[in-house]
């Protein structure tokens, strides 16, 4: 026998950071079957591909860092930004665009910064910011729902072309009217019409929001509830988010003029809402850390995006609003700290620094 | 129900508590050989009384306490000491301490020991002596002597009084089959502690809910005793002290202090059972209840286990299959330590001995990178930010662990426990912890060399300063002389110096004076509070388990010598006055035969009135401004004091310091201006004695008693202004550098001793050296002149 030296504890919890990340892609299942029902195989394709550019961006990147590849691939960290890269990038898109953004989400916004854990930004939403800031036109190319438009859906091989050889080549493609302005995009340009107005005009809107986005939003908040009753994250950031988007939504609403912003029931279910405040901004990396500091952490999101959704010139914010909050999750979590036992009342911080 | 409260945090680690509470507590047996440490608690080691060879009798004190915060150790069993040595013993280091090894005869024999009936006829000064004396340390992991933790000071009451029944450690079963099993013996020796203690609210047992077995035998025993069982929820580490003070209380320990600081006593259930054995039959502590545990044995079960049994002795028993443990623990699976050696004895704070296969603790896994998930955060029932403090840890960054209060971290693991990546967190704190300890320490040294350097440096600079002044002023006044000779401005100056140094003079002679009673009572009642205080201090570093626990108790020893020491002297002094007082009132009763008392008056006052009449008015404002000066320094004395106290005198004396000081120059403006209309003080002040005594010698023809007096006075009196200036500048010369070799011999001594008055020593020496140097300069210019 080897009677080992280790320090206690020597009991050790069910959890695994390997286990963890596992169950947040197991948690985007509903979120992306309901994308491929509602958008077609587009996601699927971005995710795939996102998922074979990601493991071999990290392997490379551990190489380089003369790391043990197989270990730290084990944590599945580099697939769950892969898949949520997917999941943000309109379907149908390029190759390269998914390429240049998952690469620069895992060699720089990740491992230049230190690796797993040391990264300030959350990787995927770095990835989707550069491609947005760089390829403005591609990113805004998002596929109008089923039932939107008319004819059908394109098919796998379809969606493979679009991968490789772009949209153009694609016949499925040429129809009018596939790719079509999001919800959110209608309403933020309108400023003449009234709210029902506009449900009435665009073929896009849906029961509460967009046609398909509702679904996808209520499938993103089944994901991440299940993730809550897992506890795998606390309730403190997304749902302090989505008050504070409901707040703010109300306050504009404006009585369904033509100057409302839209009704709190439409910010929850439209673009990226739930899968943002339960995937992105529940990315525990770059997060305020204590409980307090998550809830103004996501409170602030939830205000931003509101605020960017509706008077910024990007239609949808939880990429911008996130990294925003990344910079100051350093401050949050200084001052607020919570009060250690014994200690009466809490330890003020001292000055700056 | 008593209501209880939740603390923040905690985990519901697996219990595996069933495998080891199904058999009832059974003797382990005598094992041939028994391994004693002298330190088997927090604090002092205790110190060997026997030798090689000694036979010993069960029960027999082996080794006795060696300080205030240290518990004697007793033979477990007969037989015969073979070895007095360092062994390898039970410690995280796994590192080996003296121990004194007995072979047994096989025998048991009991020394003889009785126990009390009643407890409550004694003292609890006695009651808590008995507890010291038989060993007794807390038995719940800690090892904290336990009289030290019942003997809370008059001054703090105590309104509830905890018995720990918690155990919430994994697999641990102790304490649950000891409430099974022997619950009368927990309420009676609660009964003990409740009326050691008096506490003035409650006398509470807390109990997780997962022994209702224990709890209900602990209920049926304490009914009609006012003693309240109350079970809490089960989760860990609701049996740390703190954490349970607050799930009862609701009240929390303040940072770095004692639960009787807000009131509460806590004790182990197993010290509980201990003191009562000891105190109500005598018996000192000598074993105690270990769980065998973990699927790598055979048997899990509770061994009744004499102290110093090696721990192979009872993994045979319990059928240890070494190939299947994965580790050998010695505690719990949360906090307890690992093993290397299966020689090491049990202690008085083993509980446990964890055996566990692969399976049930597996072994330990690589870490990988924290994310930040906060799930440390939230088990942590300390509320601090592990992962920060990792992240502080890893950085080295001691200020930043210190503020994020790292130092109140109870090592309990729950943080590492929970942690997906598998970080060794805890590991981090306790080497940060260490290393934050060090650095204080080598902070503290270099601050004090510092401090020493300075102060050194600083006197060197003064003396040089002042030497030069005098030079200075020594060759401006050569001048002035030279320049005119008959302004004599200068021999007025020195008067006025030579004044000041018969005030200073007389003042350091008062102060040189005996001890006074008081002064000597003064002394030791501030003796006693530095003890009382260091004391506390001792404790409280022991119970924060901090590795200045020995600097504290040699401090703690040494004041309690200056105690004994000042104690003595008093008793001495007092011894001594009464027959001093005694003779004088012989004296002064034979004096009484000859005069009696009113003539004595008369005669003091008319010596008084004689003096007065015969000074000169030169003598006059001299006088007067010594005894202004006098006052100056008594108020400045006061004002000092006041300002160290903050006192809203201040400004008082203050006032009266500045009047007082404009008087004396008005004075001495004065005594500036008398020589001018004598011409010649130095003269007047030699020749007119004389004359004094030779006018005062007359009556004394006239045999009167008065006159008698008073003529002596007068001689007296001449004889005193007789002396020349540099005479008594001279007597003050030598008695200061007199003083001032003492000083310097008690310095050397305080330095020796590292006593912390080196300091104020060191100060004295310095002022005197002034002084000195003062006195010099005064006597040179006399002499000069
Ligand atoms: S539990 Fe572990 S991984 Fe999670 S924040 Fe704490 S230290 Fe980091
Ligand atoms: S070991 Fe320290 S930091 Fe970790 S949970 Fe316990 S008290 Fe908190």
């Amino acid at each position: 026998m080897a009677l080992l030296k280790v320090t206690s504890p020597h009991a050790t919890g069910p959890m695994s950071t390997q286990r963890l990340m596992q169950l947040v892609l197991l948690a985007t299942i509903p979120g992306v079957l309901a994308l491929t029902n509602y958008f077609g195989w587009g996601t699927l394709v971005n995710i795939i591909w996102a998922c074979l550019v990601a493991v071999a961006a990290e392997s490379l990147a551990l190489m380089l860092r003369k790391r043990p590849i197989s270990f730290y691939l084990n944590d599945c960290s580099a697939l769950v930004t892969a898949v949520l890269i997917g999941i943000a990038l309109p379907p149908y898109s390029p190759w390269w665009l998914i390429f240049v953004g998952v690469s620069f989400a895992i060699l720089i916004a990740k491992h230049l910064y230190g690796g797993m854990g040391y990264n300030p930004f959350n990787p995927a939403m770095v990835g989707y910011v550069v491609l947005l800031i760089s390829f403005p036109v591609e990113m805004t190319m998002w596929a109008a729902p089923k039932g939107a438009f008319v004819g059908s859906l394109p098919s796998i091989a379809d969606a493979l072309g679009a991968l490789f050889m772009g949209r153009d080549s694609i016949a499925a493609f040429s129809i009018d009217g596939i790719t079509m302005a999001t919800p959110l995009d209608v309403l933020k340009q309108n400023n003449s019409l009234m709210v029902s107005d506009i449900w009435a005009q665009n073929a896009q809107f849906g029961h509460w929001a967009g046609i398909g986005w509702e679904w996808v939003n209520i499938a993103f908040l089944g994901g991440g509830l299940f993730l809550l009753w897992q506890r795998v994250f606390t309730w403190h950031a997304p749902i302090s988010m989505l008050i504070a988007l409901s707040v703010m939504s109300a306050l504009f609403y404006d009585g369904g003029s033509s100057a409302s912003g839209g009704s709190p029931l439409f910010h929850l279910l439209s673009g990226a809402t739930m899968f943002g405040a339960f995937f992105i901004v529940t990315d525990p990396v770059t997060s305020a850390v204590s409980n307090k500091g998550r809830i103004i952490y996501g409170a602030s999101i939830g205000i931003l995006l509101y605020l960017i959704r509706v008077w910024g010139n990007y239609p949808d914010a939880i990429a911008f609003s996130v990294l925003l909050m990344n910079f100051s999750a350093p401050l949050l979590d200084y001052y607020t700290r919570p009060r250690t036992y014994g200690h009466q009342p809490a330890k003020k911080p001292k000055g700056g620094s | 129900m008593r209501k209880v409260w939740d603390i923040h945090g905690g985990v519901h680690p697996e219990e595996n508590k069933q495998q080891s509470n199904q058999q009832a507590i059974s003797a382990a047996g005598i094992p041939e050989v028994l391994v004693l440490p002298l330190s088997q608690h927090i604090g002092a080691p205790a110190e060997a009384i026997v030798n090689v060879g000694d036979k010993v009798l069960k029960g027999q004190c082996i080794a006795t306490a060696k300080g205030f915060v240290s518990v004697p150790v007793h033979a477990s069993s007969s037989g015969e000491v073979i070895a007095i040595e360092d062994r390898v013993i039970a410690h995280p280091s796994g590192m080996s301490a003296p121990c004194i090894v007995i072979k047994t005869d096989q025998q048991d024999q009991w020394i003889e020991h009785n126990g009390i009936e009643d407890y409550s006829s004694l003292e609890k000064k006695a009651l808590l002596n008995l507890i010291r004396e038989a060993g007794i340390a807390g038995m719940g992991g800690a090892g904290f002597p336990a009289a030290v933790k019942l003997g809370v000071r008059d001054d703090q009451p105590i309104d509830t009084l905890i018995i720990n029944g918690t155990e919430c450690e994994p697999y641990i079963t102790a304490d649950d089959m000891l409430m099974r099993e022997r619950a009368e013996q927990i309420i009676e020796g609660t009964k003990i502690l409740r009326h050691l203690i008096n506490p003035s609210e409650a006398t509470l047992i807390g109990v997780e809910d997962n022994k209702p077995e224990g709890i209900a035998a602990l209920q049926k025993a304490a009914e009609g005793t006012g003693i309240e069982i109350v079970s809490f929820p089960t989760k860990y580490p609701s049996g740390g002290e703190k954490q349970l003070i607050q799930i009862l209380t609701d009240k929390e320990v303040p940072a770095g202090g004692l639960p009787a600081q807000v009131g509460i006593v806590c004790q182990n259930i197993g010290s509980v059972v201990a003191i009562y054995r000891a105190i109500k039959f005598g018996e000192p502590l000598i074993s105690r209840i270990t769980t065998v545990t973990g699927y790598a044995c055979e048997q899990q079960k509770n061994l009744e286990v004499l102290l110093g049994t090696p721990v192979n002795y009872l993994l045979q028993q319990c059928g240890f299959n070494p190939k299947n443990c994965s580790r050998l623990i010695m505690g719990g699976p949360m906090m307890g330590f690992t093993l290397e050696n299966t020689d090491v004895p049990v202690v008085k704070t083993t509980n446990c001995i964890l055996a566990p296969t692969a399976k049930e603790i597996a072994p330990p896994t690589p870490a990988q990178a924290c994310i930040r998930c906060g799930l440390c955060a939230e088990a942590c029932p300390a509320s601090l930010l592990p992962q920060q403090l990792y992240w502080f840890a890893r950085g080295k960054e001691y200020e930043k662990l210190e503020e994020h209060n790292l130092k109140d971290c109870i090592e309990c693991g729950a943080c590492s426990f929970v942690c997906p990546s598998n970080i060794p967190l805890v590991q981090y704190y306790r080497a940060s912890k260490a290393d934050i300890r060090q650095r204080d320490l080598d902070a503290k040294n270099a601050e004090h060399a510092k401090i020493r350097f300075e102060a050194r440096q600083a006197r060197i600079e003064r003396l040089e300063a002042e030497k030069i002044a005098k030079r200075e002023a020594r060759k401006a006044a050569a001048q002035a002389k030279a320049a005119s000779a008959s302004d004599d401005k200068t021999a007025k100056v020195d008067a006025v110096q030579a004044a000041i140094e018969r005030a200073k003079a007389k003042r350091a002679g008062n102060t040189d004076d005996k001890p006074t009673r008081e002064s000597l009572e003064q002394a030791l009642a501030s003796v006693e509070k530095r003890l009382a205080s260091a004391k506390e201090k001792l404790a409280q570093a022991q119970q924060q388990n901090s590795d200045k626990v020995a600097a504290f108790e040699t401090g703690v020893e040494k004041t309690e010598a200056k105690y004994q020491q000042a104690k003595q002297t008093l008793e001495q002094f007092i011894a001594a006055n009464t027959t001093k007082e005694n003779h004088q009132s012989n004296t002064e009763t034979s004096a009484d035969n000859s005069n009696d008392a009113a003539q004595q008056a008369i005669a003091r006052a008319q010596q008084k009135r004689a003096n007065k009449v015969e000074l000169s008015p030169r003598e006059k404002a001299e006088q007067a401004i010594s005894s202004l000066q006098k006052r100056i320094e008594k108020t400045q004395q006061k004002l000092d004091i006041a300002k160290a106290e903050n006192s809203d005198k201040l400004a008082i004396f203050e006032d009266s310091v500045k009047g007082l000081q404009d008087k004396l120059l008005a004075a001495e403006q004065e005594l500036a201006k008398l020589p001018a209309a004598e011409q010649t003080p130095e003269t007047v002040a030699s020749e007119n004695p004389a004359a004094k005594t030779k006018t005062a010698k007359q009556p004394v023809a006239g045999d009167d008693v008065v006159q008698d007096v008073i003529a002596q006075a007068v001689a007296k009196r001449a004889a005193f202004s007789s002396m020349s200036d540099q005479e008594r500048l001279q007597n003050a010369v030598d008695s200061i550098t007199k003083r001032i070799e003492k000083a310097q011999d008690r310095l050397a001594k305080a330095q020796a001793e590292g006593s912390d008055n080196t300091e104020i020593l060191a100060e004295s020496i310095d002022k005197l050296t002034i002084k000195l140097s003062d006195a010099k300069a005064a006597l040179t210019e006399k002499a000069q002149h």
